[in-house]
């Protein structure tokens, strides 16, 4: 039996689930942050001083 | 006061948290590309195939480290989630919180690679075995207080809620430790115990360094999904907004 095949699947399963969860935080924090970065804008523009 | 119990207690202060960490995030990235590169060539290329399972035997290197992990990351949840029950604090609960979908995707890795390998080994992919099955419901385990926390709208409740189902899991730990000497098991003994290996040198040490580039992974990790956590949960207060406008790091 050829195991190259199976090698190979392992570490590619491996590969991709370790990018997954390396990565969904990072995106998910990057989105968080410019959330958070647009709701401080909009309150420092509502709280500013009206001409 | 002692300097570790000093260090301990800044790391409970969620800016100090997150200016550190941000400081030790690249590090721990990179001393884990560094070593699961040396591991992934030493195993892949440098190691000899085994004399009974071939080939197939150079799936260890990614199976064992993540099978591994898949425990010791239950135990280092329970144990954050314990000090976060009893001491209440937060820092420690959001730890253990974070922990749980990383030990998820190890044990998930650590199923499907073991399934790769028993094909070419035993001739299945599954079989309903003690070692195999007790794995399994480590896997439901991370699932169920990963989808506890979720289930709360308040975080702080959320996590007493799903560090106590992590505490009572535990008791699967030894269960699947002890799995192949306990029950006439197809997966085979451990090969690797305190007193000593039964592998070869050549096959021993890339197996070792891809143990502890997984553990940079899990540190790294771990890390960044906390800081967004805590940037979640301390919205409202000056650190984040001085963080988050750039006045802070």
């Amino acid at each position: 039996m050829d195991h190259a095949p199976f090698i190979l699947a392992a570490y590619a399963i491996a590969a991709v689930l370790l990018a997954w969860c390396a990565l969904s935080p990072v995106l998910g924090g990057r989105k968080l942050i410019e959330r958070l970065r647009r709701a401080y804008r909009e309150t420092e523009r509502d709280h500013a001083p009206k001409p | 006061m002692n300097r570790i119990w000093l260090f301990f207690h800044k790391m409970g202060s969620p800016p100090w948290f997150y200016r550190f960490s941000g400081r030790l995030l690249p590090w721990l990235w990179g001393l884990f590309l560094v070593s699961a590169a040396l591991g992934l060539y030493l195993g892949l290329f440098k190691a000899p195939p085994d004399y009974l399972q071939g080939e197939s035997a150079r799936i260890m290197y990614v199976h064992v480290p993540a099978a591994w992990m898949s425990m010791l990351i239950y135990v280092l949840m329970a144990v954050m989630g314990f000090v976060g029950l009893v001491w209440h604090v937060r820092l420690a609960e959001i730890l253990a919180m974070c922990s749980a979908p990383i030990g998820a995707f190890f044990t998930a890795i650590a199923l499907a690679t073991g399934s790769l390998w028993g094909r070419p080994t035993w001739g299945t992919y599954w079989v309903w075995d003690a070692r195999l099955t007790s794995e399994l419901v480590l896997l439901f385990l991370y699932l169920g207080v990963i989808a506890l926390y979720n289930a709360f709208d308040e975080p702080r409740k959320a996590a007493r809620a799903a560090s106590l189902l992590a505490l009572v899991g535990v008791v699967n730990l030894p269960i699947i430790h002890y799995s192949v000497t306990w029950w006439n098991t197809l997966h085979q003994g451990a090969s690797i115990s305190a007193t000593g290996s039964s592998i070869h040198p050549s096959m021993l040490w890339p197996l070792l360094i891809m143990a502890i580039a997984t553990k940079f992974f899990y540190a790294a990790n771990l890390l960044v999904r906390t800081r967004s956590r805590l940037l979640e949960q301390d919205h409202r207060k000056q650190w984040v907004r001085d963080v988050i406008m750039g006045t802070g790091n």
